[in-house]
């Protein structure tokens, strides 16, 4: 038992943190550090150095541009990319789309499509959420009928994530409305230009625009995006969501905020001294800090169990690495919230930036508060605490 | 990085899980141990001295196996899975620990063996009634007398401290009594005229002592190693047996929480298992992240028991032991109340699980202590 890297592993965890902090620009990786929103071209610079270097799509095969890591490597990549605050490549594309069009497309969607996904020439966006169905999603009702040579979409999306820079979008589709729940549905890849499509903002309660609506009204879709087998969705789906195991859990980045927290902690005043010489707020942070330590080794412990496996196998370690990370990323929000103190309070005029022009109180307390507000999300999405609860009962303990 | 254990590591989890099995596999077993005179097996003892447990952390210079903490922490998740009652955390890693460190060749060579052959049991006679948790407080005396010590004071809650051959006790031979220098540790036959000890039972199964020094006269040849430079050894080994310590945990909770599933199983209610119910469901899921983050802290404390900074050493370690404290309370207290009343009755085992769990909580320094440490340190150490 050895909780170290090799001398082959550091030497590579060095060359990623180098890489990660020289070549990322400084502004962008600030803001992923402040929590605020990126922009578009945000993303898209980042994701193209990335991939120039070939590091935005390393659990891809690789003659689609992935690496042949190790578990080990692998999770040193995820880790120092989050710790540098490099934005992690597009999830949607890197994570979701990009493996199941490799693992299941035709080689006409592998050779249109992978390229420009990992470089992020094609912005991906996900169609799976209705207002209908959320933990239930085989319950969703977009349906798609067949033609002879397309399918005829219609049907509404929810919580499409910034589906506002989607250039297309990868969409779970009834086509047997005869068929029981899982059975009918199917994976299809729709252009959001297509007519008949129209996105609608949802503005968050941290005042931003992240997720959307989009509507489908008789979207006419070739037959050929079809991906796979028809009816077949259900378990691409699965394979998709079960791909994010490493990294679910963001560690990575929660450290690197509980460090920022403490140093802000440290040069804030409060009365005599700073935030930091208040017993019960370090107390609150040291509990942060001592169950990411237990995290950090789960997560390791899962990674080392991998080794050398061909296959990631979908592992219910999963579920466990997501309601705790979940739970200690909102604990970082809101300790670093609780540093803002008062000025926690005053609401950015700038939004979509997350500040005041000029600041009001110091400037990185203005994204504070919509930073806490916006991570009550990672408790709700990606199969929500509870439910992820509900596999463990199922999966693990044959409850 | 590597979580795999070793061929032998492999090996010693398996033999040394088939001992507890059939030493206590039958919970009815554990009952009777704990009715004998001394509250523990000598057969099981004998069987700890014949597999090497007894001398598992010895050097082989020292007549042991080099065991290090991954092999301590295998054999007290095996006796935590047992709820065992025999004497090996206070003869071993504290007793021993403490003899292995500190000792003169001559005072090793006296003790050793004869833990390794299972002929003399041991025990750490530190804790003060006014020191709570804060391993400097010591007010017991040795003052010099001649070549030899006289030595004042009292001592609370000795771990195996009843039945013990012999005690290791620290005491004060300079300095005032929150000093961190003038901490002394001496080798006491608890024969020796002054000494009065009054065993008793615990709250979990085991049994402790009160002991009082009234002026005892020990030889020159009884104080272990350098007069006034214990409390890095003292350190040090309460660091291992807290690691040690959170291993029992650990066991003890993955029993428990598998007694419970399995009940929540049976159990029939409203025509239908309790475990059919989500609101028990997800609180018996609960039980199994707070095992696996137990189990990671567990390896974290085996890993950083040997880290040579001994500040780091001992924030993470204080940093595992709040967790796993933590957990461990949190843990005993929801399986008793999924359980129902049958884990409030004294035959059935889930009761005895919760109540070891309980005071592992507070041994050795209780999760707000720990905690305390943690926060005064400004946080967890650097990986490396």
């Amino acid at each position: 038992m050895e909780l170290r890297y090799t001398a082959e592993e550091i030497a590579f965890r060095d060359e990623l943190r180098a890489f990660f902090r020289t070549q990322i620009p400084a502004a962008i990786r600030r803001k992923v550090s402040e929590g605020r929103a990126l922009a578009r071209e945000d993303y898209v610079t980042s994701q193209r150095i990335l991939n120039a270097a070939g590091l935005a799509a390393p659990n891809w095969p690789l003659a689609w541009g992935g690496k042949d890591w190790s578990a080990v490597q692998r999770y040193i990549h995820v880790e120092e990319l989050q710790a540098a605050a490099v934005p992690q490549p597009l999830g949607f594309n890197v994570s979701m789309v990009g493996p199941v069009i490799a693992t299941f497309g035709s080689e006409a969607q592998k050779a249109r499509f992978l390229p420009g996904t990992a470089n992020l020439d094609i912005w991906w966006a996900q169609g799976f959420s209705e207002p209908g169905a959320g933990s239930d999603l085989a319950s969703l009702k977009t349906t798609a009928r067949r033609e002879v040579d397309a399918f005829i979409v219609n049907g509404q999306k929810a919580w499409t994530t910034l589906g506002q820079y989607a250039d297309w979008i990868f969409c779970l589709v009834r086509t047997d409305p005869t068929a029981k729940k899982q059975a009918g549905i199917s994976f299809i890849l729709i252009d959001m230009n297509t007519p008949g499509i129209t996105l609608r903002p949802i503005i968050t309660i941290d005042g931003g625009h992240e997720v959307n609506e989009v509507f489908f009204d008789d979207v006419r879709v070739p037959a050929e995006n079809l991906v796979g087998e028809l009816n077949k969705g259900w378990d691409y789906a699965k394979f998709l969501l079960s791909n994010e195991r490493i990294g679910i859990a963001r560690i990575g980045m929660t450290k690197e905020r509980l460090a920022r927290v403490k140093r802000l902690a440290q040069e804030t005043p409060a009365g005599e001294g700073m935030v930091w010489d208040d017993p019960d707020f370090r107390r609150r942070l040291a509990w942060s800090e001592i169950e990411l330590k237990a995290l950090e080794i789960t997560q390791m412990r899962v990674v080392a169990a991998q080794r050398g496996r061909a296959s990631d196998k979908p592992d219910p370690s999963s579920s466990i690495l997501k309601i705790k990370g979940s739970e200690i990323q909102q604990q970082a929000t809101q300790l670093l919230m609780d540093v803002a103190g008062p000025y926690a309070l005053p609401r950015p005029d700038r939004e979509e930036e997350g500040l005041n022009l000029p600041s009001i109180g110091p400037e990185w307390a203005d994204a504070a508060a919509p930073l806490f507000f916006n991570f009550r999300k990672v408790s709700i999405y990606g199969g929500s605490n509870e439910i992820q609860r509900n596999i463990i009962a199922k999966a693990f303990l044959g409850l | 990085m590597d979580f795999d254990f070793t061929d032998e590591q492999r090996l010693l989890a398996d033999s040394v899980g088939r001992l507890i099995g059939n030493a206590y596999g039958d919970f009815e077993k554990r009952q009777s141990y704990r009715a004998t005179p001394r509250g523990w097996s000598d057969a099981n003892w004998a069987a700890f001295a014949e597999m090497g447990l007894l001398a598992l952390p010895f050097s082989e210079a020292e007549g042991g196996f080099g065991g290090g903490p991954v092999e301590t922490m295998i054999v007290m998740e095996a006796f935590g899975r047992g709820l065992v009652v025999e004497p090996w955390l206070a003869t071993v890693v504290l007793g021993a620990g403490l003899v292995r460190r500190a000792g003169e060749a001559a005072q090793r060579t006296a003790i050793l063996p004869a833990v390794a052959d299972g002929s003399l049991t041991l025990a750490f006679a530190h804790q003060e009634r006014q020191a709570r948790h804060d391993l400097h407080d010591i007010a017991t005396t040795a003052q010099r007398d001649g070549s030899g010590w006289v030595l004042y004071g009292a001592k609370g809650v000795v771990l195996g401290g009843d039945s013990a051959g012999q005690i290791i006790v620290s005491a004060r031979t300079a300095g005032g009594r929150r000093d961190r220098h003038g901490i002394s540790l001496f080798l006491l036959d608890p024969a020796t005229p002054g000494v009065a000890r009054r065993g008793y039972a615990t709250q979990d199964g085991l049994r402790a002592a009160e002991i009082v020094l009234e002026g005892v006269a020990l030889p020159a040849k009884a104080l272990l190693g350098t007069a006034g430079e214990a409390l890095p050894h003292i350190e040090l080994v309460i660091d291992e047996a807290i690691a040690a310590l959170c291993a029992e945990a650990l066991g003890a909770m993955e029993t428990l929480r598998d007694l419970t599933v399995d009940y929540l199983k049976q159990r029939q209610q409203f025509g239908q298992p309790i475990g059919s119910f989500q609101a028990l469901q997800h609180r018996a899921a609960d039980m199994l992240v707070a095992t696996e983050q137990a189990r990671s802290m567990t390896m974290y404390a085996a890993m950083m028991v040997q880290a040579p900074d001994p500040a780091a050493r001992r924030v993470a370690l204080s940093a595992a032991k709040a967790l796993v404290g933590r957990l461990a309370d949190q843990l005993g207290k929801d399986a008793v109340q999924l359980h129902g009343g049958i884990a409030m009755t004294e035959e059935y085992k889930a009761g005895h699980y919760f109540k070891r769990l309980a005071m592992l909580a507070g041994l050795f320094g209780d999760v707000d202590h720990h905690l305390r440490q943690v926060v005064a340190a400004g946080g967890l150490p650097e990986a490396s």
